[in-house]
């Protein structure tokens, strides 16, 4: 290692740094005056973004090859970083109102980026298996954030059982792949496969491994038991930023590994990816349906969107096709983080002691006494179902065009159907707020309510110029390859 | 090889012969007066107060649980240390950087009072 | 000499214990030994696979990490254990010895 290495990913540098920093800061903190804390979080966080920004999307290497920099790289790490700060604006009113103020989430929460932010660089599955841990930790801990709340317990306890379980998983995969190949780095195993040099049967096996492992972390059917409780019981704050990071993060991972490394398992893997995208699409949103619980209710929507996201994948091997279906997956990952931090923005302010006011039926009234509020929300079911001049539209447009490109019409058409199911359940949360009487006590902050405003105008925004999100993906995308 | 393995046989079978015969004898020879100071734990320790199964201060697991991770995180330094010889200054830097964070780590805990046996 | 195969059998053995313990137990310790066990047997395989086919520092360096990473991990999850013990503890206080999670 020399200092040119720790150059090449200063950002991560500097935000890891910083968040011990911030930790030990803390100590020092007064107990009423935890802004501080999130401040000096924040700041660090626009500190980092901006130098990822100034470092741009050269392709770079670092670490003897384990660690590449690239526009792909730069593209997911403006995400997780905007991510950061929106959770930032999310918590602090939040933890305050519940009492349970404590220094130490901000940190956890730096951590967790950090992690994901190693995740997007890694071209050695080493590193990738390192950069799980490091994000999966923190994540663990902020789901048992309400340390005198049961059920965020349970939640926690739950994450963190399932989740050590899938990092198993995934380890055996990778053993198995170095087994075969006597390579952890992407490019020896890319090139073992190409030679067809390595043992194939433990290469299938290993890349199954892999999908298995990364399908509990982003929570695709048959893998996706865990995540109604974990989102149920975990802190809103804390359910927000992992829906996004850990989801965006594995999607990551597998988005790098399986598009450099197993093209040529396709044949095995890909009617293996279109089952679990349909099946995916499809259980998410019918459970969803009979939801009351909105916290509930966004963990099977949060399931649904997963199938969504993976059904960009099932063309992964056709070089025509996968790069554009990959950056309709980029570019629906990005209006998926901000409908969710928006969406989540406006539960917060709608929860009350004690777990109150998380019911659907507690929205009634929502749209005519807090209007701003309210249209913020309605725009983001509608973004969340695909309604036309929000982001989210566009997103599935572009996944559904690109499957159909690709051949898959079936899997598009189960897409657009599974659709048409979900706008039941997004728009009840509409009509609930609009039609039915009521006045829901609303616990108003700047920060929260900036956070749900800024989404929803970047949500309708960028809607109306998608082809300039969609070339900035493609050049992502380009760089991966 | 296989000479080896019969050694060894051997050795077990007079090893359990031996004992064998010298309690046999034992048990068929001595007289039989027993009383209470014979039967106590003759140089086995005290005697044990109250149940094992009691239950622990929480604060003791947690001790247990910053052993085991700063115990864990010295397998990094073996590595360092075998090759130190070949390695560069920076190395040596990297290696004070990683220490750094662990005693940042350990401030933590002194900070929230948990080395304090209370 | 014992071969490779051996090595590769006994850790998925141990990995399908380890599989099983965490399906199968009732008890939060139980399930996070199970999970150690699949780590652990993760561990072998990667050492069988490093010494007798690909020689070099990868396979190592991979077992020092994954060893480091599996203590963090049991570290959070006892964590987590012992603090909601410590609160059922208070709500139930006849159950003193054993965790039921």
């Amino acid at each position: 290692m020399t200092i040119n290495d720790l150059n090449t990913i200063l950002p991560l540098v500097v935000l890891a740094g910083w968040s011990v920093v911030v930790l030990l800061a803390d100590l020092w903190i007064p107990k009423d005056r935890k802004g501080w804390t999130a401040a000096l979080s924040a700041v660090g966080l626009v500190v980092v973004l901006g130098l990822t920004l100034a470092r741009g999307g050269t392709v770079q290497k670092a670490f003897f090859g384990t660690v590449l920099v690239d526009g792909f790289a730069l593209y997911l790490d403006i995400i997780f970083l905007v991510g950061g700060l929106a959770g930032i604006a999310l918590a602090y009113d939040y933890l305050k109102r519940m009492e349970l103020e404590r220094g130490e989430y901000y940190p956890l929460l730096l951590i967790a980026i950090s992690g994901m932010m190693l995740m997007t660089y890694a071209n050695d599955l080493i590193i990738v298996f390192l950069a799980l841990e490091l994000l999966s930790l923190p994540l663990y801990i902020m789901a048992g954030f309400a340390r005198f709340n049961l059920q965020s317990e349970e939640a926690a306890l739950k994450y963190f059982l399932l989740g050590s379980f899938a990092s198993g998983l995934v380890l055996y995969g990778v053993a198995l792949l170095f087994g075969a190949s006597g390579h952890t780095d992407l490019p020896g195993l890319v090139n073992t496969m190409r030679a067809g040099t390595g043992n194939q049967a433990l290469f299938l096996f290993g890349a199954a491994l892999l999908l298995v492992g990364f399908s509990f972390k982003t929570g695709i059917v048959p893998f996706h038991m865990w995540m109604p409780d974990v989102y149920q019981g975990a802190p809103s704050p804390a359910t927000a930023f992992m829906s996004v990071g850990a989801k965006a993060a594995g999607f990551a991972a597998l988005m790098r590994v399986f598009v450099t490394v197993f093209p040529s398992l396709s044949d095995d893997l890909t009617p293996i990816l279109w089952a679990l995208a349909a099946i995916t699409m499809v259980v998410g949103n019918v459970l969803a349906i009979s939801q009351k619980n909105i916290k509930r209710l966004l963990a099977y929507s949060s399931i649904a969107q997963s199938g969504y996201l993976l059904m960009a994948f099932v063309p992964y091997a056709n070089a025509e096709v996968s790069s554009d279906s990959i950056a309709a997956m980029l570019f629906y990952l990005l209006a998926y983080t901000l409908t969710t931090f928006g969406a989540w923005a406006v539960i917060i302010q709608m929860e009350q002691q004690e777990r109150r006011g998380l019911e659907v039926a507690d929205y009634a009234g929502l749209g005519k006494r807090h209007p701003w509020l309210g249209l913020a929300m309605t725009i983001f079911m509608l973004s969340f179902t695909g309604v036309p001049l929000t982001l989210g539209f566009w997103g599935k447009f572009y996944l559904f065009s690109t499957a159909v490109e690709g051949g898959f019409v079936g899997l598009a058409l189960i897409g657009l159907l599974t659709s048409v199911v979900s706008a039941f359940y997004y728009l009840r949360v509409v009509v609930v707020m609009y039609m039915q009487p009521g006045d829901p006590p609303v616990k108003q902050n700047r920060w929260v309510n900036l956070t749900a405003l800024l989404a929803a105008a970047v949500v309708v925004g960028l809607a109306f110029i998608p082809g300039s999100v969609l070339d900035l993906a493609l050049q992502a995308v380009l760089q991966l390859q | 090889m296989l000479a080896d393995w019969t050694y060894i046989g051997i050795f077990i079978l007079v090893a359990l012969f031996v004992p064998a015969i010298a309690i046999t004898f034992a048990a068929i020879l001595s007289p039989r007066v027993p009383g209470t100071l014979k039967q106590s734990a003759y140089e086995c320790g005290m005697e044990s107060v109250g149940k094992s199964w009691i239950q622990y201060k929480s604060q003791y697991y947690i001790f247990a649980l910053v052993f085991l991770v700063f115990d864990v995180e010295i397998v990094f330094l073996y590595p360092f240390a075998i090759a130190y010889n070949q390695l560069t200054l920076f190395a040596v830097l990297e290696v004070i950087l990683f220490l750094l964070i662990l005693v940042a780590g350990l401030v933590y805990i002194w900070r929230k009072g948990e080395l304090e046996w209370a | 000499m014992i071969p490779l195969s051996w090595y590769l059998i006994f850790s998925a053995a141990l990995f399908s214990i380890g599989l099983f313990g965490v399906l199968a137990r009732k008890n939060v310790i139980g399930m996070l030994m199970g999970v150690e066990l699949m780590l652990n047997a993760v561990n072998i395989n990667l050492l069988a696979f490093w010494s007798y086919l690909y020689a070099g520092v990868n396979g190592l360096v991979f077992v020092a990490i994954v060893f480091v990473a599996a203590a963090a991990e049991v570290a959070v999850g006892l964590a987590l254990i012992i603090s909601i013990y410590r609160r059922k503890r208070t709500v139930v206080p006849d159950e003193v010895d054993g965790l039921r999670g």
